[in-house]
């Protein structure tokens, strides 16, 4: 065999075991259901879970428990998933700027007991997109 | 409003789009069918004319959107949504490039500038090249086009007025003609003037792929296998410097102005770029080692071909849309993904065609390579960067799968990595290593006879003192109680090896000559890069963790990251070596160097202006006087964090921002950096009390008073010390006839006392208090009312939340060492540029000259 060929042949296995491994170490979408199967199947490697906040009738979101002085690496929110299944999430940093504002919440992490360890939370804002409202006053000035 | 401006805009894009269009077909006539540096004369005046003009309307179009957005027209869209009336200058220039349309428009920009270069230095390459310069023109414009054909809708313009952008608005119902009074902003994060150069640094890099990539495609299409390497490589070598410090000026940017903790996120928009680089060197290694060595050229072609489309990609990943959630500052979708598809289709399906329909012609080197040959070195590492940015290709490509397998009806739940610093370093760690590693050994092979007994001679010294350097370092560690793992010490070796091995060569040729070197200082400062990530990224240290000594009960007993610790204003607290101390929020404001304190600042209804309280003055020169109104910028708040050594003493302040940035979701903390010699503190807020909310005060309580009283207020204790006249009054207007009255309190607090002057004022027999506020204690005090007669006095006192903000501090070492390793990257490539062109000046050398000037390129292949 040419040393060409055993060459080409370790690229291919590199590139095998690159390809395996990005499949190993992609996380999945789910609900809180199957993170709590997965849990109890003894399957800790985290998911991204995407939710929204319950709100009560003034829009606020409820259930955030996040008290600085108490401990500036604590929050604690309840997330509600797509199948409106809702599910404690713990959150061992600060609590996010503007979290209250979002209307999107994606966290990746997984079940510990009965809680959702979060590591990671990513927002989505309804300002981040694209600009499609004038703000009030504009619009008073245009209507004189 | 301005409707011509935008016309003419918009012709522009018209006449630039119909003149691409014609170049490339002229210049494909031109060369049609003849060989290379024999045209046909008269289309060839058909394409440049169309090329000039393609140029010139492109210059056109850039001043008429320069123009909107720099006179404020804000009937149209583009200038509405990225810039406002209070943004100086050089930030316009960032807010034209923000938007999609515009950074398309850079982009088309230099491509007409480097198309210019080629027409005047590759006379012999010009049509065959330029036909292709001129296809991808036209492309790349059809994306600003703003027309729509029966019902699809071609490119966007960045020319659209407000009311056609948004139809459906019922303000222009009522009146078509409304201009908003103002625009909605240049994204705050965005005013950094990193990000008025790495822009178009970055789109230079990616205009440069497009020329190798033409010379690659004019030589598979003219016949000319071979001789196309020569022009394509010192294009290659500037794509490779500007690319690289392109992407890293990102990285810098990152690392001052967002606050996940480093300079490189793995973030999907980042690694679109940084792919495209890699392979990029690869090809450069590639073309090096045809030119130098023979050998190699059907890697070169693909990899100049790959590169470019690869650069396509990027374009499709980041601005149509796809990545979806996975990435925090991709471009807002515009509804063109489709047309980028089709461009991203085309330009591979046909380069690869007829790219395979030649492969059987294109020269291969008969003999194998063999141990002793540099050149199997330098052709295993161009390979080890390939798959290197296969694997960040492999990975980042996971939200294109789900769509894919979305348009096939299958739906895909994939997501990206959980841990991506965790899955990315994998591998890349062991691409450092190679490249480290072999960078270092062709490096010295290249410049010398090799056979046994050299290889050995020459290869001893750097690797006995790289391992020597490890032991030393692993020593060190322990020593301060740090461990290293098994792959951080093969790095660690083999970057000591490449940065020993590369120093060396340098060495050597110093007594050849210097300019020869430029491949070997590209190399060095890769190894330097590498040892600076291994450094700052591997021991960074949160000097923060768990300080506040809080027991709260837990659902979990194992031990969590408590990376944030809890400032109170003024109260010092411990950070491992350091007592820090937040001592009060600052603005900043244009003229006046440094921060001012925002107690010295009352604001006004203008949240961009404010008036002084006190002289404000900065290194003994005073800026505005106490009542002077002056302009400051309100986005940014300062929180002022003191650091005091508790062995040496020494002391300094950092100023780390939180900014009210909407278009990010609402407040968005920046760090602050303090760099010394050996390593960076890196520190930001990671939240407070937010700035744009009123604080809530607690109920007055009242005090009745006279003059020399002392009480408690909020745990301070304060001295009511005189009434006297007052005399300016902030933000009052002091009339005639008025009577006002201020307090003079004199307030202890921790750490100095304050004068708090509460002000009573009769006006035509109206009363008016102004209270005023100690914001150090989060104190505010009224003087409610006066009895002359009794000469009593009463005030009342509310509190409010004591201020307080939640920091994350991190030490950085060696950081300096990867920007150095940058600089000294970009400064090889630019030296192995200029050695390229003196020698091409300088017509033949003699062949041993040559053939030494010739090697340095080849060594920055490795």
């Amino acid at each position: 065999m040419k040393k060409a060929h055993i060459f080409a042949i370790a690229i291919i296995a590199i590139a095998a075991a690159i390809i395996l491994s990005t499949t190993a170490d992609a996380s999945v979408y789910v609900g809180f259901g199957e993170a709590r199967q997965r849990a109890a199947e003894g399957n800790t490697t985290k998911v991204h879970v995407v939710g929204k906040l319950p709100r009560d009738t003034q829009n606020k979101p409820v259930g955030l428990q996040y008290d600085p002085m108490l401990d500036p690496n604590y929050f604690a929110f309840t997330l509600v998933d797509t199948n409106k299944v809702a599910q404690r999430v713990v959150y061992n940093n600060p609590k996010p700027q503007d979290f209250d504002k979002s209307e999107q919440v994606v966290i990746t992490g997984c079940m510990k007991g009965d809680i959702f360890m979060a590591d990671n939370i990513l927002l989505k804002c309804p300002s981040k997109y694209v600009k499609k409202d004038l703000n009030a006053a504009d619009g008073a000035t245009a209507a004189r | 409003m301005n409707l011509l401006i935008g016309n003419l805009g918009h012709v522009g894009v018209i006449v630039a789009f119909a003149a691409a269009l014609v170049a490339a077909y002229s210049y494909f006539q031109a060369a049609r069918g003849r060989a290379l540096g024999d045209v046909h004369a008269g289309w060839l005046r058909l394409a440049r004319g169309a090329f000039f003009v393609h140029g010139l309307a492109v210059l056109l179009v850039v001043g008429a959107l320069f123009n909107i957005i720099h006179a404020h027209r804000y009937e149209y869209y583009y200038a509405w949504s990225h810039s406002s009336n209070h943004l100086p200058v050089h930030y316009m220039i960032s807010c034209f490039w923000e938007g999609q349309e515009g950074s398309f428009l850079l982009w088309i920009f230099w491509h007409v500038v480097l198309g210019l270069c080629v027409m005047r230095f590759n006379r012999r390459w010009e049509a065959p090249v330029m036909a292709i310069f001129s296809a991808v023109q036209m492309f790349l414009v059809s994306m600003i086009l703003g027309v729509v054909l029966g019902n699809v809708k071609i490119g966007s313009s960045p020319f659209i007025l407000l009311r056609d952008f948004m139809v459906d608005l019922p303000v222009f119902k009522m009146n078509p003609d409304f201009v908003p009074k103002d625009g909605t902003g240049l994204n705050p994060l965005l005013q950094n003037y990193w990000m008025v150069i790495h822009p178009p640094t970055l789109f230079l890099g990616f205009a440069l792929t497009l020329v190798p990539f033409a010379f690659a495609i004019a030589g598979l299409w003219k016949k000319e296998l071979t001789a196309w390497v020569k022009p394509a490589i010192p294009w290659t070598l500037v794509g490779g410097g500007v690319l690289g410090v392109g992407v890293m000026m990102g990285a810098y940017w990152a690392y001052e102005t967002l606050n996940f903790g480093g300079y490189w996120n793995w973030d999907p928009v980042e690694n679109a770029v940084y792919i495209p680089w890699l392979v990029l060197v690869a090809s450069l290694h590639g073309l090096l080692l045809w030119q130098k060595r023979r050998t190699g050229l059907r890697t070169s072609f693909t990899l100049v071909i790959t590169t470019f489309i690869l650069i396509l990609y990027a374009t499709f990943l980041t601005r149509s849309g796809v990545l979806g959630n996975a990435s925090v500052h991709s471009f807002t979708d515009l509804g063109l993904s489709g047309q980028l598809l089709i461009y991203l289709g085309a330009f591979t399906v046909l380069a690869l065609a007829l790219l395979l329909s030649r492969w059987k012609s294109i020269p291969v080197s008969p003999k194998e390579l063999t141990m002793y040959q540099p050149e199997l070195w330098v052709f295993v590492g161009a390979t080890v960067l390939c798959l290197g940015a296969f694997q960040v290709l492999a990975t980042t490509s996971i939200p294109v799968y789900n769509a894919l397998l979305g348009l096939v009806g299958i739906k895909s739940n994939m997501a990206l990595p959980a841990d991506q610093i965790a899955h990315y370093t994998k591998a890349q760690l062991w691409m450092g290593v190679a490249v480290a590693f072999f960078s270092g050994l062709a490096q010295i092979m290249w410049w010398q006879r090799n056979d046994k007994n050299t290889l050995i001679g020459s290869l001893t010294p750097p690797a006995l003192l790289a391992m020597l350097g490890t032991a030393l370092v692993i020593l060190l560690l322990r020593y301060n109680k740090l461990t290293i793992s098994a792959p951080y010490v093969v790095l660690l070796l083999t970057a000591l090896f490449g940065v020993l091995a590369n120093f060396g060569t340098i060495f050597t040729l110093l007594r050849r000559r210097i300019q020869l070197s430029g491949g070997a200082v590209a190399h060095l400062g890769i190894g330097l890069m590498l040892l600076g990530i291994l450094a700052s990224a591997g021991y960074s240290n949160i000097i923060s963790r768990n300080v506040s000594g809080m027991v709260y009960s837990r659902e979990f007993t194992e031990e969590l990251n408590r990376d944030n610790v809890l400032l109170w204003r003024n109260e010092a607290a411990r950070m491992q070596n350091y007592d820090v101390t937040y001592t009060g929020q600052y603005f900043e404001a244009p003229g006046v160097p440094g921060y001012i304190n925002k107690q010295l600042l009352f604001p006004t209804d203008d949240e961009y202006k404010a008036i002084a309280r006190g002289p404000i003055a900065t290194d003994g020169k005073t800026y505005y006087k106490t009542g002077d109104t002056l302009e400051i910028s309100p986005e940014n708040t300062y929180y002022r964090v003191n650091y005091k050594d508790r062995e040496s003493g020494e002391q300094f302040v950092l100023y780390p921002r939180a900014q009210v940035n909407e278009e990010m979701g609402g407040l968005l903390a920046s760090p602050a950096i303090k760099q010394f010699a050996g390593h960076d503190i890196y520190s930001h807020i990671s939240s407070v009390l937010d700035p744009r909310k009123e604080r809530e005060w607690s109920t007055p309580t009242e005090h009745t008073l006279s003059v020399g009283d002392t009480i408690f207020l909020n745990d301070y204790f304060a001295v009511f010390r005189a009434v006297e006249p007052a005399h300016e009054v902030a933000g009052l207007g002091l009339q005639k006839g008025d009577l006002a009255l201020q307090a003079d309190m004199i307030v202890s607090g921790e750490r100095r006392q304050y004068h708090a002057h509460p002000v009573f004022v009769v006006r035509n027999r109206l009363i008016g208090r102004v209270p005023d506020e100690v914001d150090d204690l989060g104190v505010r005090i009224t003087l409610n009312s006066i009895d002359p007669e009794k000469g009593e006095f009463r005030f009342g006192v509310s509190t409010t939340q004591k201020d307080y903000i939640i920091l994350k501090a991190t030490e950085k070492p060696f950081i300096n060492l990867l920007w150095s390793g940058t600089l000294l990257m970009g400064l090889g490539f630019f030296m192995s540029l200029r050695q390229r062109n003196r020698r091409e000046q300088n017509g033949a050398l003699p062949a041993e000259e040559a053939t030494e000037v010739l090697q340095p390129l080849q060594q920055s292949i490795a």
